[in-house]
């Protein structure tokens, strides 16, 4: 991106053994250090990836066959030793509600904003630190804390059975009188906790990347995954708060009497659908926008070539983000909404696929005729774009009122949500975690295995949900652990996809562990000179401290 | 001011505005509730039938042409009450104001107090269907085993005819759901037990 007047060897004094690490707890324990909370916000994702994986793991087991088969094992291991059979399928909403509610708000959004947001935002602008580093590690343990909120659902009473079954969108009334008990409140508190930790994240990003960025580092000098982080925030800010009074509507509901969402107090359900919604689209992009920038910063340094359309480029996630506020209730057609009310959230959101298709076509030209180097990090971005399409050319399909009426809550509905999530921001996770790994460790991983990785990996992922798309047109509902024996096929299928993209994930773990022991030290800049923003002109890790000197950013360089 | 006061303060000021932008948002979505009922309210969408005074519906002309109004009654699982209209359907003109009744009856030996919610369908007719008097306008009281008989007086806008979407609809339902207002109903038990 940005080419800087001072040489190598200057930036190369901070990396010099004055770093005044603190002691072990102290370090990791209350770190100010955007660093070390980034490394924290990754490890914490990984973790809670890990669960939330191993949910859908159980998920796509109980579906291997019609019939329930596994729902009583898995409700002793949370504690049930008798289940009643109302109790293993409501097992069965806790299921999906935890898997959904953790790989959105535990592990896409701490590991992209979080983590790589946290590593990587101040040393692209050439800043020293976060704005508010204080505030930075309160952000990442009230993420933790909301986590173990909603671990701490699953064991206490839900209404049927134990643990909050009311799916990620919380919809009222299952989550108000369908739910009695606390696990309900449990769940809506962790999203508090969770919420208020982002828009503390975002209010911080958004700080740092006006007021800190290196002299000479104009707006429209910024790296792509800082513009991306930028846009993001400010959807956190616009959109979370907006989740946080419908929850706590919610909370009222359930425990002080009030009827927001109760038609025998005046109230009305669907009023808490239009507020989720409200966030939840923005939601999508939030998870979605800064894996975009990523993926810019590895195809234009693997191409060798500055990115293809910068300007267009920005202002194509601002675009996302702004008309991604105006199309919730695509959510919602079969609500019934009105006939013209339809046709204008149809056309609103079909119009997001003309930014959206800015980016992926200045992708493609970046690499056109560029000096491709088909490292990792853009086999990882390609297989992104491919996937990431697929999802978007079935949302076209969807963002349709008419068809949507005879698809919405089936599997159809699901691949098209994991093709953009599971295998588009997932994908891009891993593609910046090969480009960025040896930076942050300092140790090189095998590209063979990342390489082996990758295929797995795409193979895996596409034979889970690309059958669901077949399920989907022919009927399958989705949120049902059993189904007719004619969508037996397919779900087998299915489920041999998630056992192969299991084994990807074994390859990825053997990877970091072969990096960390026998992983060749990493050099400042180990991707060659297509890599120009400013992390590449700091040691493999960099400093503990770095910048004290701030960068001056060349007037004549361009992105 | 030094260059690092002066950075503070400058961080402080953005970070200042940021939260006042999510607070903002915060109070926008409380705000909905209400905003969300008026918007019901003026536009009809959803179903949502139109209110207007003695006074306002007396300046209503009648058209001949007629319109068929289906009724429907329904209570929520937990209310012990007989709820259903004595008619099933009405031919009514126009703008010609129409007199329904519905018909309640308090199974259990408890006084209940209830609360209607209504709407129509098809919902493009909400914005016509117009109420002068109902039952569902204030909460109702049934003593113990009481019978009553609860009338609606309406019209139907004769302008639903100039309304591209509406104008082609031969009959309009107009629904009922009686739901248990469990306060009251506790305050109702409270006032007989403290009356004994």
């Amino acid at each position: 991106m940005a080419n800087t007047v001072q040489d190598h060897g200057h930036a190369e004094d901070h990396g010099h053994d004055h770093d005044h690490k603190p002691a072990f707890f102290a370090r990791w324990f209350m770190s100010t250090n955007h660093k070390d909370i980034g490394t924290l916000y990754l490890i914490f994702a990984i973790f809670a990836g890990m669960i939330g994986g191993a949910f859908s793991g159980m998920m796509r087991f109980e579906l291997t066959e019609p019939g329930i088969q596994y729902l009583a094992t898995f409700s002793h291991w949370f504690g049930v030793a008798n289940p009643s059979f109302d109790e293993q399928l409501h097992l069965w909403n806790v299921l999906i509600s935890a898997h959904g509610l953790i790989m959105v708000f535990f592990m896409v959004m701490p590991a992209l904003i979080g983590g790589f947001g946290n590593w990587f935002v101040p040393l692209m602008i050439g800043a020293p630190d976060m704005a508010f580093p204080r505030m930075n590690n309160i952000s990442f343990w009230l993420t933790v804390a909301g986590f173990c909120s909603l671990m701490a659902s699953a064991f206490v009473p839900g209404g049927t059975g134990q643990g909050a079954g009311i799916g990620w969108t919380a919809y009222a009334p299952l989550s108000t009188s369908g739910s009695a008990g606390p696990a309900v409140d449990f769940a809506i508190f962790s999203l508090h906790l969770a919420g208020a930790a982002s828009i503390m994240g975002a209010i911080n990003f958004i700080t740092t990347i006006f007021n800190m960025r290196a002299p000479g580092m104009t707006l429209h000098k910024m790296p792509l995954f800082v513009w991306s982080v930028l846009v993001t925030a400010f959807l956190l800010l616009l959109a979370l708060p907006v989740l946080a009074a419908a929850i706590t509507m919610l909370i009222t509901d359930r425990n002080f009497g009030t009827t927001f969402f109760d038609a025998a107090g005046g109230g009305d359900p669907v009023l808490f659908q239009h507020l989720f919604w409200f966030f939840g689209h923005p939601e999508v992009y939030i998870m979605i926008l800064p894996g975009f920038g990523i993926i810019s910063q590895i195809i234009s340094t693997h191409s060798n070539k500055p990115v293809f359309g910068y300007l267009g480029m920005a202002y194509a996630m601002v675009a996302i983000g702004v008309v991604g506020f105006v199309v919730w209730a695509h959510h919602m057609y079969t609500t019934g909404l009105s006939v013209n009310t339809k046709m204008y959230f149809t056309a609103a959101t079909m119009v997001i696929a003309v930014p959206t298709g800015i980016k992926i076509f200045s992708w493609i030209a970046t690499m056109w005729g560029g000096s491709l180097e088909f490292k990792s990090p853009l086999v990882w971005a390609m297989g992104f774009i491919f996937l990431f399409t697929v999802g978007g050319v079935t949302g076209v399909v969807l963002a349709n009122g008419g068809i949507d009426d005879n698809m919405q809550d089936t599997y159809y509905v699901v691949g098209h949500f994991h093709y953009v999530l599971s295998l588009g921001a997932v994908t891009s996770l891993f593609a910046g975690f090969y480009y960025w790994f040896p930076k942050m460790s300092g140790k090189m991983h095998s590209e063979f295995l990342s390489y082996l990785h990758f295929a797995v990996f795409f193979v895996g992922v596409n034979l889970i949900f690309f059958p669901m798309h077949f399920l989907g047109l022919q009927g399958m509902p989705r949120r049902y652990p059993d189904y007719v024996e004619a969508y037996a096929h397919w779900n087998w299928v299915a489920t041999l996809g998630y056992k192969i993209m299991a084994v990807s994930i074994l390859i990825w773990i053997v990877n970091v562990i072969y990096a960390f022991i026998w992983g060749k030290k990493a050099a400042d800049n180990y991707w060659g000179h297509g890599a120009n923003t400013l992390e590449w002109t700091l040691s493999s890790p960099p400093p503990f401290h770095q910048f004290e000197t701030l960068p001056v950013i060349d007037d004549n360089a361009h992105h | 001011m030094t260059a690092a006061a002066l950075s503070v303060s400058r961080n402080r000021r953005v970070a200042f505005y940021a939260a006042g932008m999510a607070l903002a948002m915060l109070a926008l979505g409380w705000a909905s509730v209400p905003l969300y009922r008026m918007f019901c309210q003026a536009t009809g969408w959803g179903g949502t039938t139109m209110r207007v005074s003695e006074a306002q519906a007396a300046t209503v002309k009648a058209v001949a042409q007629t319109i068929s109004v289906r009724f429907d009654g329904n209570v929520d699982h937990d209310l012990p009450w007989k709820f259903g209209p004595e008619q099933v359907t009405q031919a009514v003109r126009l703008g010609e104001r129409s007199l329904a009744i519905y018909r309640a009856k308090n199974l259990s030996d408890k006084p209940i107090v209830g609360r209607a919610s209504f709407n129509v369908v098809p919902e493009q007719a909400g914005k016509y269907f117009t109420k002068i008097q109902c039952f569902c306008f204030t909460e109702q009281t049934l003593k113990p085993g009481e019978e009553v008989r609860m009338p609606v007086t309406y019209y139907v806008d004769p302008s639903i005819l100039e309304d591209m979407d509406a104008r082609d609809i031969g009959q309009i339902t107009l629904s009922y759901s009686f739901h248990q207002d469990k306060e009251a109903s506790r305050k109702a038990l409270d006032r007989v037990a403290s009356a004994r």
